[in-house]
């Protein structure tokens, strides 16, 4: 590895600014959060010397505002922080429960979702449990704030939307009204320190009689990104999310994967996996809801 | 004879010596040395999995500043001679091939050059800046087209041994073991069980890559720190690959982070010493995981054929085995222990054992914790599991019935002293988990495991120190407790305290020669060295006390660490403990030391039965294990949390090789998963407690009993996953690893038949 530099703002302005000026003088920057993918990636991979900018000496990446509507995240907060707060568990057990697989309690002492969903890696576990739960990043650069939901921030395999000089200071989630709740479950070959061969995220709203009124299926690691699958939104949408609209949600899960074959997993296991996941993911998601 | 006896040492459990050092990190280990001047060498590795070298040019690497060496295949003497020792075995002119290729490049990872630079950094830069010209041949990547007549050859020169007149094979070698009459015999048998199993490539999976650091003194002779099974040798495979002699060369073995057999070979210390001449520095070189999965030893993938026939009442009639096993680059599979352990659990009238040696392009097999033992016995535990099913009896039944015992002749030749597979078999019958249904839904398998076990040479010296300290001296790496072990046989011999013993694993240079510890030998053999050191000691008190209490040695007795007159010596003394004589011996004669070396006979196999229970997740094909029960006969064991620990660790190993652990490669011959993500060793969570229960059966080759139980624990899980999964899947997944896509496909393919 050979010498890097490390620069800690502890404004958004000086980020921005940072970030600006080693992209005009086309000098290489790169955030770092918690760094367990980012210092992993440097001593193997990706070795080129770079400047490294923390956003964790930031206020605005460092708030957490559970009480409102939306809900804010800050992409400065490790995980273990969002794991042990009931409330959020409460509101979210689904992104919490992707929270709390991302590898140990040691690396989850670190890791942020922020940096899983800035790694943008298609296998990132709480992607889909940021896209179900309908979470939009907010994205601080040179010209100011912008928007962009969870789902349209990925562009392919560890890439995204983000420019030279922007970051990501957080994600807003609109607050579970009623009867609402989500589930998240990936497959791993072993019950931890694994990446997922495929993984599935539903977040649903059920009326008093059960019936589901709204749903969002987010499903990952079958295809170059993290994907919204409104048909299988569509399959529980107006059901009872019994076995059969959970069966036809898991298919058209399977139907939007297109995933590829290698060491973690073959087409046809990710194809067939991704849909049992949805169905089981789906029912916790209902059981939760029928629950509030 | 040994026989159950009342210890106050031996079988007692206090904290190993090593312990405390490791678990706050204080231990160094074989990355941990570091020297004044010293520098840093690295490997370049061949990107192709079979090529021939034309070129390597290292010119432009050494322009850069900070580079001070290149070397290559041509650095070093061609047609070294002889065999290696320890447990892998082969040729020393093999081995100095597989550590830097010569002409051809023999499989993906392949060292072809090396550099030493001012930084690690700047040595893997330097890497990118050496030349090598290759010309890519076509892989052979599996063993049964390795196998096929004009299959592409891994070494043009290779032939069978013994069939030379045939010409250029990838098979190196063919075993043979026959009795009987095995066509009569299935004649007679009333169920028959024929099937095809495979095994993959595993590793080892040692926590601490290999590593070593080379110094040359003023005149020329070479300093090695390593972590290493066996530092003697190291020195002679050092020595043999750089056409010097053992006495130019010193090496001074670290703790160790695991090896399991792996470190019973070498990859780095001849370059780390090449480079150290070239240089005039220290070198140091460290592997990255990555490397010790692309070029260090895994152990062979193999393909077994079993058929094995019984009458109704469970007598086996006849068994036949074929196995064939990738050796790697160069000659030298374990498939000989394979086909010696492959029925080794029973008494068996007609058999017959075919053992292959074949070449493939992938790294050259390494010993594995009783190698060759697990792919083979995965195939006949896996067999006898439905010979069982088909005659409708209990899977221990059957086995019991067919029960090798004491003056069984062995399969492989000699006639077995007592063993304890027929204790273990009965243990497991009444265990509580055996008797306890499974769970609805759950499978549940069972097997045996053997491992022979060795002795080999050892020595050890035990000296007093003028407090009664204790320091016994020997020459066998410590990788499982067994300095604890050599502390409580000392302690036990002598009748003193265990922390009045202090045990040290010496340099080539401080200790007699010990062979490799590897084998199980380490307990049993330098054990037995310890004990009979020890005893030289307790001589040599008795003639102090009888000196000092004018009386012949004769008339002394050594009891509970004490000198005393004998019953019917009449004199009137105190007894004299091993802490007085230590403390007057200045005056009574000087230092006091014993020594022993020997070349210990009578290991005593070592049996092993687990069984397990599974769930099988029928969507997903994962397989979680519930349950695992361990029993194995020990022999004696000296420090009982340790064999235990032996036991855990061994079955933890078995069960990651039967649910994930695989090479998977690309069709050129490159290892995919050349990383811990994913070459799924197990972690914690993924398994249940490891039940324990330790049988003694002691070896009556030594004095306290003890047999290795260091290996067999890996043998059985295998098979037990196996036969578990099929029990609880209602058909049988013949081959490894069950991992979820496996299982998942096979039992999609099973709905649809
Ligand atoms: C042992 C181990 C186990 C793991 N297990 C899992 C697992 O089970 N599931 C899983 O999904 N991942 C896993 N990971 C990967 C990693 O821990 C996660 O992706 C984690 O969420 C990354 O968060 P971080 O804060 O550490 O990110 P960093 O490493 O700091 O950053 C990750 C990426 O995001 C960028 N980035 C960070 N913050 C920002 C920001 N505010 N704005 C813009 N870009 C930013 C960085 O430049 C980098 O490219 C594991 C990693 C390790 C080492």
């Amino acid at each position: 590895m050979e010498a890097y530099a490390y620069a800690r703002p502890t404004t958004l302005d000086e980020a921005v600014s940072l970030l600006a000026a080693h992209a005009n003088e086309g000098r290489r920057t790169q955030l770092l959060a918690g760094g367990t993918d980012v210092l992993v990636q440097m001593r193997s991979v990706d070795r080129e010397p770079r400047t490294l900018v923390d956003v964790k000496h930031i206020a605005d990446t460092n708030r957490l505002d559970i009480d409102s509507d939306p809900v804010f995240i800050g992409s400065a907060i490790p995980s273990a922080i969002l794991n042990e707060n009931e409330e959020l568990k409460s509101l979210f057990p689904g992104l919490i429960e992707a929270a709390d697989l991302i590898g140990s309690t040691q690396i989850q002492g670190r890791a942020t979702i922020g940096g899983n969903l800035c790694n943008s890696s298609p296998a990132g576990d709480t992607i889909p449990a940021i896209i179900a739960a309908g979470g939009v990043c907010v994205i601080a650069g040179s010209g100011g704030t912008r928007r962009v939901a969870c789902e349209d921030f990925l562009t392919g395999v560890g890439t995204n939307v983000l420019e030279a000089d922007e970051l990501l200071v957080g994600l807003e989630f609109p607050r579970p009204k009623g009867r609402t709740a989500d589930g998240y479950l990936r497959f791993i070959p072993r019950t931890e320190m694994d990446i997922a061969v495929a993984g599935a995220g539903v977040a649903l709203s059920l009326d008093d009689g059960g019936t589901c009124t709204a749903a969002r299926v987010a499903i990952g690691a079958v295809a170059p990104t993290a994907l919204l699958v409104p048909a299988a939104a569509d399959a529980l949408i107006g059901t009872k999310v019994d076995d059969e609209a959970l069966a036809a949600a898991g298919a058209a899960c399977t139907a939007a994967a297109s995933p590829i074959s290698d060491k973690r997993g073959t087409i046809e296991y990710r194809n067939k996996v991704v849909a049992v996941l949805c169905r089981r993911a789906g029912a916790n998601a209902r059981d939760r809801a029928l629950a509030r | 004879m040994a026989e159950a006896r009342d210890y106050r040492a031996i079988g007692t459990r206090p904290v190993r010596p090593d312990g405390v050092d490791k678990v706050t990190g204080r231990a160094n280990f074989g990355a941990d040395m570091n020297l004044p001047n010293m520098i840093h060498g690295k490997v370049l590795r061949s990107p192709h999995a079979h090529a021939r070298i034309k070129r390597v040019d290292g010119s432009r690497a050494l322009e850069m500043p900070g580079v001070y060496a290149v070397i290559s295949g041509a650095d070093f003497p061609s047609g070294a001679e002889g065999e290696i020792s320890g447990e892998g075995g082969g040729t020393v002119s093999d081995l100095a091939m597989n550590i830097m290729a010569r002409d051809k490049a023999l499989y993906h990872g392949h060292a072809v050059a090396a550099v030493a630079a001012k930084t690690a950094f700047l040595a893997e830069t330097a890497l990118e800046l050496i030349d090598v010209e290759y010309e890519v041949l076509p892989p052979v990547l599996d063993v049964d087209v390795a196998m096929e007549p004009g299959a592409t050859l891994v070494n043009e020169n290779q032939r069978t041994r013994g069939n030379e007149s045939a010409g250029p094979s990838n098979i190196a070698a063919v075993t043979k073991f026959e009795r009987g009459d095995p066509e009569a015999g299935f004649a007679a048998a009333d169920v028959v069980v024929e099937r095809d199993y495979r095994v993959p490539t595993a590793h080892q999976g040692y926590i601490e890559p290999h590593a070593c650091t080379a110094s040359l003194d003023e005149q020329g002779r070479a300093t090695v720190w390593c972590c290493t099974q066996g530092h003697f040798d190291v020195r002679s495979m050092t020595a043999g690959v750089l056409g010097k002699s053992v006495g130019e060369i010193k090496v001074i073995p670290s703790e160790i982070g695991g090896g399991f057999g792996g470190k019973t070979v070498i990859y780095l210390e001849p370059l780390a010493v090449k480079l150290s001449e070239l240089t005039g520095r220290p070198v140091k070189m460290v592997m990255s995981r990555e490397e010790v999965f692309r070029a260090t030893g895994p152990t062979s993938a193999s393909h077994c054929k079993i058929k094995v026939g019984a009458k109704r009442d469970g007598t086996i009639t006849a068994a036949t085995a074929w196995l064939a096993y990738e050796a790697g680059a160069y000659p030298g599979a374990p498939v000989g222990p394979g086909c010696m352990s492959v029925f080794a659990p029973y008494d068996l009238e007609n058999f017959r054992i075919e053992g292959f040696d074949v070449l493939v392009n992938k790294p050259k097999a390494a010993a594995y914790r009783a190698p060759g033992a697990p792919q083979s016995m995965h195939a006949m535990e896996s067999a006898m599991d439905e010979l069982a099913r088909g005659i409708g009896m209990d899977p221990i039944d059957l086995r019991l019935e067919n029960c090798a015992d004491e003056g069984t002749q062995a399969p492989y030749g000699p006639v077995y002293p007592p063993i304890g597979i027929r204790k273990c078999l009965e243990a497991a019958k009444v265990h509580t988990n055996y008797t306890t249904p499974k769970a609805e839904g759950t499978g549940r398998g069972i097997a045996a495991g053997f491992w022979f076990n060795i002795g080999m040479q050892s020595s050890a010296e035990v000296r007093l120190s003028e407090d009664g300290t204790v320091t016994v001296m020997e020459g066998s790496p410590d990788i499982g407790g067994s300095r604890a072990s050599m502390c409580l046989m000392a302690a036990e011999t002598l009748g003193v305290p265990y922390d009045v013993v202090r045990a040290h694993v010496g340099d080539t240079e401080s200790t007699g020669f010990c062979n490799v510890t590897g084998g199980s030998r380490t307990t049993f053999a330098t054990g037995l060295a310890v004990v009979q050191a020890c005893e030289d000691i307790i001589a040599e008190c008795k003639q102090r006390a009888a000196a000092t209490w004018d009386v012949d040695a004769d008339q002394v007795d050594w009891t509970e660490g004490e000198a005393i007159p004998k019953p019917g010596v009449n004199i009137d003394v105190q007894p004299l403990s091993l802490a007085d004589i230590a403390g007057s011996m200045g005056r009574t004669g000087g230092p006091i030391l014993g020594r022993a070396s020997l070349n210990a006979q009578g290991a005593g196999a070592g049996f092993s039965v687990n069984f397990a229970d599974v769930n099988v997740d029928q969507e997903t094909g994962k397989v979680d294990i519930l349950s695992f029960t361990a029993i194995q006969d020990a022999g004696t064991a000296i420090h009982p949390s340790y064999v235990e620990g032996q036991m855990q660790g061994g079955a933890v190993q078995g069960l990651g090789w039967a649910l994930n652990e695989e090479y998977i490669y690309d069709d050129n011959g490159v290892m995919e998963n050349a990383g811990f993500l994913d070459y799924r060793v197990p972690v914690a969570s993924d398994m249940p407690m490891i039940d324990t229960q330790i049988i003694e059966v002691p070896n009556p080759s030594h004095p306290y009993g003890v047999r290795g139980v260091g290996e067999t624990p890996i043998v059985a899980p295998l098979a037990v996953t196996s036969n578990a999964v099929s029990d609880a899947l209602g058909f049988r997944i013949s081959d490894l690893p069950l991992s979820p896509p496996r299982v998942l496909a096979a039992i999609d393919a099973h709905e649809e038949d």
